[in-house]
């Protein structure tokens, strides 16, 4: 295999190492700053069944620990999403955010709380179906409109639309909202992508749904490589297209489902980090797929801390954030990906 | 005994016109055919619906059998097709775009490329990219990519090559060499190939049939000699074609020294 693409074991453990160390940093860092050494006793006491009972414990593990984890997890599962998207499209602008996927997501998110559906046993459940259905239909329509305006699917078309589409389901959503009234007050502050107040819960439910996802993303590797280089050139080789192109949409419909019905719609991590991470570790999704894994999870936790640290006490939203960041590297992109063509 | 590869009334409809109606033709193991015709003629179509990228009526068969019964995977073993233009939007080496020649050939997907090692290097020895093999395919020129992907190709180890101007746009040095390589891979045993060419002249060194088209049928199959008559040519291309060529190349015959 060859050297330069594969992930190889000491980069493996250089992101392991990033992510651990990013995760005690977010956990030591706070409204109440606790000091290294009592964060690993408090880990420590975990890990030999002792939970700790001192006041930085139950901090640590009811309140920073389950948000840090839900936190991680859909940071990784948003940027590979937005990995895999861009490969399957040629497409460096492609992700969640600017296909609208996240907002077909939250619609659907939207509408099944404000409906009420249930499913019993699962508080959750439905919101979650609700939220992947819709981000799946939402892709297959904005994909379904750009083909019909070029048949290139060339990234401003898709974005074009991707974008009309937003402002479409997030009017929708809003007039969701003005007649639901009370009951779904929380969800104005929730569509901007919030994490606060996660439980172990959704993390397993997170947890689950990346691993599943991943792997099937990270089997179709080579086929993500042949898209990436020509369409037509990965039939040529002998690539299933339309069945590749189904699974792929629909494991990422799956995944960012998942993450808005947890945490909102938290923009452009899906854009920025595969990005950044293939003008390092190159295009080849047997390296970038698992690097946009680690790397999607330190760069939210990054985030997280910063919205939580910045203006404390006042804590911004971790889609704010994002999107600040995002938004600048969009425009950067952009511009340098024009600049190439002409 | 089968054909390497049959056509049979092969039409292709886009937007309910009829672009190619009824071609036959067949390939036999160490052959070249080119098609040739004037522009809109329904080369490039005829090539797309062979190689199973646009749907057709008729049946085009391999090795005996129906490539409707054929996964991509199965098809793509037997028969590789060079496009006419390849560009890339990201950063991938040489390296990468002649392993991925190498999909067809796994068992499950967790084998990747590993064991195939020697018809990767092998084919970007043949066609000269194994000194770019690092190089990302942004960087390279029309030349170097359309290369790369032959070795790609190459590497995919199909009984059938189909080529869509492979030499177009390209230095009359690359043409030189990319012909040599076909020329010399076909005749390895039980392979052929198909090519799309503009150039008459190409295809009379090269081939030994061509199939001339025109409107989307069969203008005439058979040798070059015998397809090329002065009257037939006239007819399609509308101008004494043989007149224009020794027009363009009887003056390189004899460069004068006096010059």
């Amino acid at each position: 295999m060859n050297r330069r693409s594969c992930f190889s074991m000491p980069l493996r453990l250089f992101w392991i190492a990033a992510v651990c160390g990013t995760m005690l940093l977010c956990v030591c860092v706070g409204s109440v700053a606790i000091p290294l050494t009592e964060t690993l006793q408090v880990f420590r006491g975990l890990l030999s069944g002792v939970p700790s009972s001192s006041t930085f414990g139950s901090i640590i593990l009811s309140i920073r620990l389950p948000r840090v984890l839900c936190v991680a997890l859909v940071g990784a599962s948003l940027s590979v999403c937005g990995c895999a998207m861009q490969g399957l499209l040629r497409n460096p602008l492609a992700d969640g955010s600017t296909l609208g996927v996240s907002a077909g997501a939250s619609l659907g998110a939207v509408l099944a709380l404000a409906l009420g559906f249930q499913i019993p046993g699962l508080r959750y459940g439905a919101t979650m179906l609700s939220a992947m259905f819709f981000a799946f239909l939402s892709l297959l329509l904005i994909l379904s409109l750009a083909y019909l305006l070029d048949k290139t699917l060339e990234t401003t078309s898709i974005i074009l639309i991707g974008v009309i589409f937003s402002m479409f389901a997030s009017s929708v959503m809003s007039l969701i909202i003005t007649f639901a009234g009370e009951r779904i007050r929380s969800i104005t502050f929730w569509t901007m992508g919030s994490l606060s107040g996660s439980t172990y819960v959704q993390a397993i439910v997170l947890c689950a749904a990346l691993i599943l996802c991943y792997a099937i993303l990270r089997l179709h590797a080579e086929e993500l490589n042949a898209f990436a280089i020509s369409e037509e050139n990965a039939l040529h080789i002998g690539v299933n297209v339309r069945l590749v192109k189904l699974i792929v949409l629909i494991t990422v419909s799956v995944l960012i489902g998942v993450c808005v019905s947890i945490g909102g719609s938290i923009s452009f991590v899906g854009l920025v980090v595969p990005h950044m991470l293939r003008m390092i570790f190159g295009p080849n999704h047997d390296r970038l797929l698992p690097c946009s894994l680690y790397g999607g999870a330190v760069f939210l936790m990054l985030a997280d801390l910063a919205g939580r640290t910045v203006l404390s006490p006042v804590e911004l939203p971790i889609g704010v954030v994002t999107s600040l960041v995002g938004a600048i590297v969009f425009v950067v992109i952009f511009y340098r990906s024009r600049k190439g063509r002409a | 005994m089968d054909h390497l590869l049959n056509v049979v009334n092969v039409s292709v409809s886009l937007q309910k016109k009829e672009i190619l109606h009824d071609i036959s033709f067949s390939l036999d193991p160490g052959s070249i055919l080119m098609l040739v015709g004037p522009n809109g003629a329904g080369k490039s179509t005829l090539l797309s619906a062979i190689s199973g990228s646009l749907p057709f009526e008729g049946s085009v068969e391999i090795k005996g059998k129906n490539i409707r019964s054929l996964s991509r995977q199965q098809i793509a073993r037997s028969m590789g097709l060079l496009m006419q233009r390849n560009s890339g939007s990201f950063d991938y080496t040489v390296e990468d775009i002649v392993r991925l020649g190498r999909y067809a050939s796994r068992t499950h997907p967790f084998s990747r490329s590993g064991s195939s090692d020697e018809k990767v290097l092998q084919a970007m020895e043949i066609t000269g990219v194994d000194s770019l093999r690092s190089h990302s395919m942004r960087t390279l020129s029309g030349g170097e990519l359309q290369r790369a992907f032959l070795a790609q190709v190459f590497a995919q180890d199909p009984d059938i090559l189909l080529l869509d101007e492979p030499a177009n746009h390209l230095d009359f040095l690359y043409q030189k060499d990319i012909f040599a390589l076909i020329d010399r891979w076909r005749r390895e045993p039980s392979k052929a190939v198909l090519c799309v060419v503009h150039d008459l002249a190409l295809a009379r060194k090269y081939a030994d049939r061509v199939l001339l088209l025109h409107h989307g049928q069969c203008a005439a199959l058979g040798t070059p000699a015998s397809v090329f008559t002065r009257d037939r040519l006239q007819e399609i291309y509308g101008m004494d074609v043989h007149a224009w060529m020794q027009a363009l190349y009887a003056q390189w015959e004899e460069p004068d020294p006096e010059l």
